[in-house]
């Protein structure tokens, strides 16, 4: 079986500083993988070199069957191949109802023309709906998604996520900020996400990474320090020593 | 020639009179030609006069010159004549005393050289002015030769140098010298090494000789003309076009001239008769084939001149040749001219190229100044202030203010420089507290919020200040150029801006990066929300940064006022500029605002001079530059770069 | 679902019959065509402001829903305004170089005219030859095509080069202040084959309608100003409905967000730049036969920013507000510069509104923007909320 996404001697540097430091990094679909690693370990810029946002000194980052290389590709063209990336902070567009933000997002041609000509269609208001019961945002899907809590934009931005049908998503720190009762229901639709394709999560909660039961990479200085289960990981004393001892 | 050496010889022993003749005297011995002098007769007087050695015979040159020498016609006496209200106050030649008064204007002649004898006069007097006592006469007479060039000045002029105490007047003797030999010169030797000496002139005047030398026309002949040729031209070629040709021989060979287009129109309505002209009917005329065979047809008929075709120039072209030929008809002399000239060319155009550079330079220093504070407040704060060129606006009028209570220019510009810093550093912390602290973290709305307040100020201006431009005037020091040769020259003004540019520089970099403040402000710029956590008060930072970048636009004011009309519109005049120089340079970055400062400068200046004659043009490339440039680097040529630059 | 588009945004009816009644009460009220209650060059303001309304919604469409703040499309106005200046100044220079060459003895020919034509227009700037972008200027046809080609071809093309590096925010507004500055000083270049600063004039006299009287021909602009303004509207109201709306409106509010979700944010952008800049080319195109002359000062970047304090007056994000704006800042601003303002005396200073009107509008300008960021539409989405 080859790999969905494949990064291999990756490196890039700002001003001298190597945020990623020969980096080699795989994952198949589906499979669920938590990346952790302390501050400034290089967890958003692995994420912005795989979208498309920072473009890497050297190395290569392969993608799907054919193994394109998303190296030079724009942001657009990168989340069009199938990686879905969800933001630190809930980024939803506040000004937009809830079902206008979801129906942004389906699988849909993405050309201008194509979208002035759209026309809504019954199972494109379907697809809404399902992904609206799968997020708990039934009711609230004329509201204002400015108006509504922390927790429900982060799983409105989850809901937009999936209503891309991404074969990848990359999704940081969705817990942070969330009731405990929240949590419950974010692991649970990740999980079931994950069931069909692969889902890399960035999180600093060790409770939460526990409970999604899955591989674990420890990321430190720009490259992988331990890769393995977080019972695995947890005891390298090399992990320890920069993450956990702390 | 063999005239006026003598008389310059004689000249040269002054003070040592040959005759103990008084003026009177020796013009009585020659008394029918002074009053009645001819071109052919006058020369042996003046020669004479030139011999005598009196110290009165200038200004006695100069009297008979402006007609204002008159002869008793008892005795023939010659006398100078003022108008008195009884008639006529006689006065002595030599003493200048008044002898007689109240003569009747009849008894009096008036002597009224004509025009070849006052130039011959004129030259004379020339000659004895350029070794005058009084520096002003001599330099006066020196001109006089610069303006107008002749052979026969060599002489005197040569003879002059010897003689000349002062060192300015000398070098220039000498130099005009070298030009009349260069072009009047006795032998050819003698004139290529005139020509040779002077290829370090970088002078109007010095290339004017070479030119002067180098003059050509067009011949036409059927044979290779015996001249001195510079160039045999095929017609039609980019130097000599086939109308061009067809002219010269039209002018010199007396061919027929062709016709334009509108003289054929004339003939035509000329012989129009009964409806018809050339046997076309007239509705058919509109149309120029119809047209030719109409006026062939008068052609024919003997009505009217035949038409030049074509084949006539090309049998006329075929049968004659074109050549330039040099005026000049010694083929050494303009050699050694045609190098001089490449020669002086070549380094005119170096000085001119380190001309334009200093310009460059005194641009950039300009447009620092007007972009700096700009770049200050952008990089802090991140937001446009559209009414930055109305602080420079503010900081120019208080200038014209204290000059109106204190007009000592040098102390109203000492006075004048801190006023404006304080003016715009408080208008800008007004607008900062009023304003822009309401519209952080929304950059367009304080762009439209700033843009109103332009608008206002403006506004306000025109209705204190009229719309007429005020005067800025700069101490007389200030006045002036230094001038490093014919080429290259610097106004004082430009150099003083320089100065000043230099010592913000300097202060700009002392305040970043010496004192507390200037930690602060860059700790605000790299990371505001950590600055804040380590207890900056951001607040007072963004206003102190405001304030000083307002104030530098106020002390830009003052010196751009000092070249430039003080207008209520001036502001605006710089303030794209100051934009193109912040986005050039690199936002946050005085060595950024350096940068782009000096790119626009140059590169404005580069255009201006592939394309002299258009500073229009120049600022549409520029800008049409400035946009692709930001393709390529999108944040400017000193650029934040990593996490501190944010998205 | 199938509803159509009008029925679902009922307020680009509302638009449309007050644009309809306004239109109407104007014709009722203007000389040539009603009691004459209305003089005929105000009927001329009047159809321009309907155009200086039509730039305003495209203006608002690029700023107000994408937010590109563009400091150019008044220099998209201006183009168009040349476009159709050259086919009326041509026309009507060629009507009257024929009938003065008709009185020669025999007829001219083509090339006297077409050299009788270029002095005529170009003696002006020195010049007796036609510059190139002359070329199509015979032809109504071929202007006309220009006056929604040059200013598109222009935003695409400045588009394409400033989107695709990325300038976006305070830079891409210096950036399309430089290029409009940038046309504006080549436009006063006498040798840009546009008269430099003498600029187009004559244009109010229509060829071919020479005999027309002007308070007819007035009416026909106003007309077309008006139908124009309504075709735009919901030209607009169309594009930014539904899905288009949605994304356009996410670009304004986070373009890596939208990035993200795999739009190519450059293409909409580069779509919205390039239709709204043809369309401020037909309102210019509009607009300058009414105004009678166009020159490169109505260019300058200054036009441009007060387009966009129309539009924030109105209250930007709102068609309709980008249309309130215009008219009442317009017409206030004709009014008070006109000295139809009545001076105030305030004892110790006269306050002469010809000379503090710019005062005014400038700080009113001011607390607009920092107290009511909504502008004058704002107000009405107030009412409307109270009233529902």
């Amino acid at each position: 079986m080859s790999a969905l996404l494949e990064l291999s001697g990756v490196s890039v540097s700002f001003d001298g500083f190597k945020a990623i430091n020969n980096l080699a990094f795989q994952i198949n679909e589906p499979e669920m993988r938590a990346i952790i690693g302390p501050n400034g370990a290089g967890k958003t810029t692995f994420m912005d070199i795989v979208t498309g946002k920072t473009k890497p000194d050297e190395g290569r980052v392969l993608w799907g069957e054919k193994s394109i290389n998303l190296i030079g590709k724009s942001e657009s063209q990168i989340a069009r191949e199938g990686v879905g990336r969800k933001f630190q902070k809930p980024t939803v567009f506040e000004d937009q109802t809830v079902r206008e933000n979801l129906a942004m997002a389906l699988k849909n041609p993405r050309g201008p023309f194509e979208v002035l000509f759209y026309r809504k269609s019954a199972e494109g208001a379907a697809r809404i709906e399902a992904i609206a019961e799968q997020i708990n945002l039934t009711d609230q899907l004329t509201r204002k998604s400015g108006e509504l809590s922390h927790g429900q934009k982060q799983w409105l931005e989850i809901g937009m996520l999936l209503a891309q049908e991404p074969r990848l998503l990359l999704v940081d720190e969705p817990a942070a900020g969330m009731t405990p009762a929240e949590r419950e229901k974010t692991t649970e639709i990740l999980v079931e996400a994950a069931k069909t394709r692969a889902v890399v999560v960035v999180e600093h909660d060790m409770e939460f990474v526990r409970r999604l039961n899955c591989k674990v990479t420890v990321l430190h200085e720009g490259s992988v320090l331990a890769e393995g289960s977080l019972d695995h990981v947890t005891q390298n004393p090399e992990v320890i020593d920069v993450y956990l001892g702390r | 020639m063999i005239r006026t050496l003598t008389l310059a010889l004689a000249l040269l022993c002054l003070p040592v009179a040959l005759y103990a003749q008084d003026l009177q005297s020796l013009l009585q011995t020659h008394q029918k030609i002074v009053e009645k002098p001819s071109r052919k007769t006058v020369g042996p007087v003046i020669e004479a006069l030139g011999a005598s050695g009196l110290p009165e015979v200038p200004v006695f040159l100069e009297r008979w010159q402006d007609k204002a020498l008159y002869v008793r016609k008892d005795d023939g006496v010659f006398f100078y004549a003022a108008k008195s209200a009884e008639g006529r106050d006689l006065i002595d030649i030599s003493t200048g005393e008044i002898v007689a008064t109240g003569v009747d204007a009849g008894t009096l002649k008036q002597i009224k050289p004509n025009g070849g004898v006052r130039k011959v006069i004129g030259e004379a007097l020339v000659q004895f002015l350029l070794s005058d006592p009084d520096i002003e006469r001599r330099r006066n007479a020196v001109d006089a030769i610069a303006r107008n060039l002749s052979p026969n000045q060599i002489a005197p002029l040569v003879a002059s140098i010897e003689g000349e105490p002062d060192a300015a007047l000398l070098q220039r003797k000498r130099r005009l010298a070298g030009y009349l030999t260069a072009r009047f010169g006795d032998t050819t030797e003698a004139r290529v090494d005139a020509i040779e000496f002077l290829s370090d002139d970088l002078s109007v005047d010095g290339r004017a000789v070479m030119s002067q030398i180098l003059e050509t026309r067009f011949v036409a002949a059927d044979a290779v003309p015996d001249a001195n040729v510079s160039e045999v031209l095929e017609p039609g070629s980019e130097a000599l076009s086939r109308d061009a040709a067809y002219a010269i021989l039209v002018e010199e060979h007396g061919f027929p001239p062709r016709l334009t287009d509108n003289d054929v129109r004339l003939a035509l309505e000329a012989h129009v008769d009964g409806g018809k002209a050339g046997g076309v009917p007239v509705a058919q005329l509109g149309d120029m084939q119809n047209r030719a065979v109409a006026y062939d047809t008068l052609a024919a008929q003997g009505l009217v001149q035949k038409r030049v075709s074509e084949g006539d120039l090309d049998r006329a072209f075929a049968e004659w040749g074109f050549y330039q030929v040099y005026l000049e008809n010694d083929a050494a002399v303009t050699a050694a001219a045609l190098e001089t000239q490449k020669a002086i060319q070549t380094k005119v155009a170096m000085n001119q190229a380190v001309d334009l550079g200093m310009d460059a330079i005194s641009l950039a220093s300009i447009y620092f100044l007007a972009a700096v504070g700009l770049a200050i407040t952008f990089g802090v704060m991140g937001v446009i202030n559209m009414a930055h060129g109305e602080f420079i606006m503010m900081g120019a009028y208080t200038g014209y203010v204290v000059q109106q209570f204190i007009t000592n220019y040098t102390l109203s510009l000492v006075v004048a420089l801190p006023l404006a810093f304080a003016v715009t550093f408080a208008a800008g912390v007004a607008m900062e507290r009023l304003v822009i602290r309401w519209l952080y973290n929304r950059p367009l709305e304080t762009l439209l919020a700033t843009f109103g307040i332009s608008v206002a100020l403006q506004q306000l201006a025109k209705n204190i200040f009229g719309t007429q431009a005020r005067p800025l005037t700069s101490p007389g020091w200030l006045d002036g150029a230094w001038v490093i040769n014919d080429v290259v020259q610097i106004s004082y003004i430009r150099i003083a801006i320089f100065v000043l540019a230099l010592m913000f520089l300097g202060l700009l970099l002392f305040i970043l990066k010496k004192t507390r403040l200037g930690l602060e402000v860059r700790a605000v710029t790299q990371n505001p929300r950590m600055a804040a956590s380590m207890g900056i008060n951001p607040d007072k930072i963004k206003m102190m940064t405001f304030g000083l970048g307002s104030g530098i636009a106020g002390i830009a004011g003052v010196a751009i006022g000092l070249f430039a009309k003080v207008t209520s519109e001036m502001g605006s005049d710089y303030i794209v500029q100051s934009f193109m120089t912040v986005v050039v340079g690199g936002v946050g970055n005085v060595w950024g605002t350096l940068a782009g400062a000096a790119m626009i400068g140059f590169f404005q200046k580069g255009v201006e001079w592939l394309n002299p004659t258009n500073t229009l043009a120049a600022q549409t490339y520029m800008i049409l530059f400035i946009i692709l440039f930001i393709q390529f680097r999108p944040k400017g040529i000193i650029a934040l770069k990593g996490r501190a630059a944010g998205d | 679902m199938r509803k159509s588009f009008i029925a679902q945004n009922p307020s680009v009816l509302w638009f449309l019959a007050c644009l309809g009644l306004f239109t109407v009460v104007v014709t009722l009220m203007a000389e040539a065509t009603g009691a004459g209650l209305i003089s005929t060059s105000f009927v001329k303001t009047l159809g321009k402001v309907l155009c200086l309304c039509l730039v305003a919604i495209a203006m608002d469409v690029v700023w107000g829903y994408c937010g590109i703040l563009s400091l150019g499309h008044f220099a998209f106005f201006g183009i168009g305004g040349y476009a159709v200046g050259m086919w009326l100044m041509y026309a009507r220079t060629e009507a009257i170089v024929v009938s003065n060459l008709a009185e020669r003895t025999i007829p001219a020919t083509p090339t006297e005219v077409n050299d009788a034509i270029a002095t005529q227009i170009f003696g002006v700037v020195g010049s007796s030859e036609f510059p190139l972008i002359w070329a199509f200027s015979h032809s109504l046809v071929l202007q006309l095509l220009l006056v929604v080609l040059v200013p598109g071809l222009l935003a695409l093309i400045f588009g394409w080069l400033a989107f695709r590096s990325r300038v976006t925010g305070v830079y891409l507004s210096i950036l399309t202040q430089a290029m409009t500055l940038a046309l504006a000083l080549y436009l006063f270049q006498n040798d840009s084959g546009l008269r430099g600063n003498n600029g187009l004039s004559g244009l109010q006299n229509i060829p071919g309608f020479e005999a027309v009287p002007q308070s007819v021909v007035s009416m026909g602009f106003f007309w077309a100003s008006a139908i124009a303004l309504g075709l735009g509207y919901v030209l607009f109201a169309r594009v930014l409905s539904g899905k288009m709306g949605s994304v356009i409106r996410a670009i304004r509010d986070d373009e890596t967000r939208v990035r993200f979700l795999g739009y190519h944010v450059e293409s909409y952008k580069l779509f919205i730049f390039t239709l709204t800049a043809v369309v401020a080319g037909i309102a210019g195109a509009l607009y300058y036969p009414q105004a009678g002359i166009i020159n490169p000062a109505e260019i300058a970047p200054i036009a441009s920013i007060y387009l966009a304090v129309w539009v924030a007056i109105g209250g930007r994000g709102r068609l309709y507000g980008a249309v309130i704006g215009t008219a009442f800042v317009s017409l206030l601003s004709s009014w008070f510069t006109g000295g139809g303002a009545p001076a105030v005396n305030l004892g110790f200073y006269t306050i002469q509104w010809t000379e503090w009107w710019l005062v005014l509008l400038g700080t009113s300008f001011v607390a607009v923007t920092l107290f009511f960021p909504a502008g004058i539409g704002g107000l009405f989405d107030k009412f409307a909320r109270k009233s529902s």
